[in-house]
């Protein structure tokens, strides 16, 4: 009713700067709640681009989840085993050839097979403990990450004739080598080669470069003395969502454990749950705090204006009227309180946007130089849609109790 | 004669420890064209009688019929819309709303009536006010007015649905002799010129002894209900 409507709005301009205040109120927990939550998304997005980016979406690795099925099963319907641990000797996919071939025919997206060992890398009397990585040039470019990382050639330079290896740039400063120096590299049965670094890569983690280093696949075969093995193949599909649903497949088909990056990351991915609801937690403790705001003005106003209550029930306006006029308060101050707020919002995040700073890789595993942020409507709709809410049961308190005023009472009271 | 207001052994008694009876036993009936005052001792139970009789109060025994329909049964949003239709208030105090002018301070009942159209509600409201001496104040809020200008918005306002019966608590209480005779001239005219019923507690004995019908209360009960005819003017 526009009545009611302009009495409301009579009521709140009568209280100017407490009006201000309860505004601001709201508006300040809108607008902060509208930064934190860009924030927040926006470096959660920006954290899982990461994952995505760099992280493999499949990787199929020659480890089994459950024991393989026992030939007597195949033989005896009756014969069933159970509590069987799946075997602990990893020698590798096999028929890795006819493997990536299936996979090859299905699976959406780009793969690249490797064989991963452990090794030690030997410089100038110094020893580190690396990974040992042997590749395809070609496929690894187009799968890796790191292949957009380095600093100095690239995985094609393996191809250069003789035995080559590339490494991450701080393991090469650790040990005191740079492009051309050729290292020793020792495998865990024993085998020592020298390797010419032809490369260095820079990826920002610090795990990935200190501890990996890249081979050609044969070397890497030649060294571990497991000719034609491969015990890694990661995919990188078209559609990072879709890893959950390929994996499995590629699990049914192959038998051999498929890991998604969801379940890779699955513990990280929690943290960032547990972190929404922290977030939203404080999101509505502030505008909780903001509620008292319109509650504290719409009591104040409901108190000084008893004789209008009284007068305006004795003229005919109902209890219902009444309760209406006091929580339209309250609503358009937590309406006026979301405008500003957005706004207030909108600036905070522009000024985030606009800070300009130095992490270093090593504390945060990868660099950054702006604040990663989010867009999104939700955020302001979120914001408003608490801010509302806790304005309606702040002005809805008083206002049930101003309906049921006796009007008898002011105006006895007044003559 | 159509009766307006019926009551039937009205009493109220306002729960307490040792509850105090506001009005009792009060049964009195009255009809169109009434001009009434109440009278009596300060504390007699005078605007607590009004009240009831205005509906703002519910009686704690007996039966009011207002033109011819039982309130008891009524719910308190059935009595605010018989307030809003047939009932006008004046109090001793305005209780203009502060914020609004004159003009939309008549027209507030109106508005909430919601039978009028806007213009139509702006023409009653200003032809109410011009009747009652303050065409020149349409504009103006109410802390620009004197007492008795006030008092007349007041009296405007309570007229503003057309009520057939208009209730005043003690409407001159606070104004100066030449306001106050102002203020009675016109309730007088509502009942002579317009054909309302106004019922007006009052201390004031000049007025008391110019209306048609005096009702004499002590103790919240009534001690005389006597009509006068007046003579001629
Ligand atoms: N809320 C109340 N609490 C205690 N006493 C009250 C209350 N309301 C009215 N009274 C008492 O009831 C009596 C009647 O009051 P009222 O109707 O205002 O009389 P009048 O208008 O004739 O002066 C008075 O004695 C008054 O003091
Ligand atoms: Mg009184």
């Amino acid at each position: 009713m526009r009545l009611i409507l302009e009495l409301a709005l009579t009521h709140i301009a009568g209280r100017g700067r407490q009006t201000v205040v309860a505004i601001l109120g709201v508006a300040l927990g809108v607008g902060f709640s509208i930064a934190m939550a860009a924030l927040m998304q926006g470096t959660e997005k920006d954290f899982i681009a990461q994952l995505v980016d760099t992280m493999p979406h499949v990787q199929i690795t020659d480890e089994r989840r459950t024991a393989r099925r026992q030939p007597a099963e195949d033989l005896f319907s009756a014969a069933q085993f159970e509590g069987l641990r799946p075997k602990e000797d990893r020698r590798g996919i096999l028929n890795p050839a006819a493997a990536f071939a299936s996979l090859r025919s299905w699976v959406p997206g780009r793969m690249a097979q490797s064989l991963r060992t452990q090794g030690v890398v030997r410089y100038a009397g110094r020893d580190v403990g690396v990974a040992v990585i042997g590749i395809e040039p070609e496929t690894e470019a187009r799968v890796s990450s790191v292949a957009g990382d380095f600093v100095e050639g690239s995985f094609d330079s393996l191809r250069a004739g003789g035995n080559n290896i590339v490494v991450g740039d701080s393991l090469a400063r650790r040990i005191g080598a740079s492009t051309g120096t050729t290292i020793q590299v020792v495998a865990p049965t024993g085998q020592s080669r020298g390797f010419r670094i032809v490369g260095l890569f820079h990826t920002g983690n610090n795990a990935r470069d200190e501890g990996e280093t890249y081979v050609l696949l044969k070397s890497a075969q030649i060294l571990s003395e497991r000719p034609n093995a491969i015990n890694d193949i990661r995919l990188r599909l078209d559609d990072p969502e879709a890893a959950p649903r390929v994996a499995r497949q590629a699990e049914a088909e192959l038998g051999y454990k498929a890991v998604p990056w969801q379940e890779a990351n699955e513990s990280l991915l929690e943290a960032l749950v547990v972190r929404n609801v922290v977030m939203y937690t404080v999101v509505g403790a502030i505008l909780l705090v903001a509620g008292f705001g319109i509650f504290n003005i719409i009591s104040t106003i409901t108190h000084e204006k008893a004789r209008d209550i009284a007068i305006l029930k004795s003229l005919g306006f109902t209890q219902g009227n009444m309760r209406r006029l006091f929580l339209i308060e309250g609503l358009a101050l937590g309406m006026a309180g979301s405008l500003v707020g957005w706004l207030i919002g909108f600036l905070l995040c522009l000024a985030l946007s606009q800070v300009d700073f130095k992490v270093s890789g090593a504390a945060i595993g990868r660099e950054m130089t702006r604040l990663p942020l989010f867009w999104s409507p939700w955020h302001y709709a979120i914001a408003s849609a608490f801010a509302l809410i806790s304005s309606g049961v702040a002005g809805y308190l008083p206002a049930r109790q101003a309906a049921r005023l006796n009007p008898v009472d002011i105006i006895r009271g007044a003559t | 004669m159509n009766l307006l207001i019926e009551a039937d052994h009205l009493t109220r008694i306002l729960p307490a420890t040792v509850p105090i009876t506001l009005v009792r036993d009060v049964s009195l009936t009255v009809g169109e064209h009434e001009f009434i005052a109440i009278t009596g001792p300060s504390g007699s139970g005078k605007s607590s009688l009004l009240y009831l009789l205005g509906l703002l109060d519910r009686p704690t025994s007996g039966t009011l019929r207002i033109a011819g329909q039982d309130t008891s049964s009524l719910n308190d949003d059935a009595l605010a819309r018989l307030r809003l239709e047939m009932l006008g208030f004046v109090f001793q105090f305005h209780f203009l709303l502060p914020e609004f002018t004159v003009l939309e301070n008549v027209k507030l009942p109106m508005r909430k009536a919601g039978r009028l159209s806007s213009t139509e509600m702006r023409g009653r409201a200003a032809s109410l006010l011009e009747e009652l001496g303050l065409a020149g104040h349409l504009d103006k809020r109410p802390d620009q007015l004197s007492g008795g200008q006030r008092q007349r918005v007041a009296v405007a306002r309570a007229l503003a649905n057309d009520p057939s019966v208009v209730l005043a608590d003690e409407p001159t209480g606070s104004l100066d002799s030449k306001s106050s005779e102002q203020v009675f001239q016109i309730l007088q005219d509502l009942v002579k010129k317009r054909g309302k019923t106004v019922i007006a507690v009052t201390h004031d004995m000049d007025i008391a002894g110019r209306v048609d019908r005096r009702i004499h209360l002590v103790d919240g009960a009534v001690v005389s209900d006597e009509r006068v005819t007046q003579p001629v003017a």
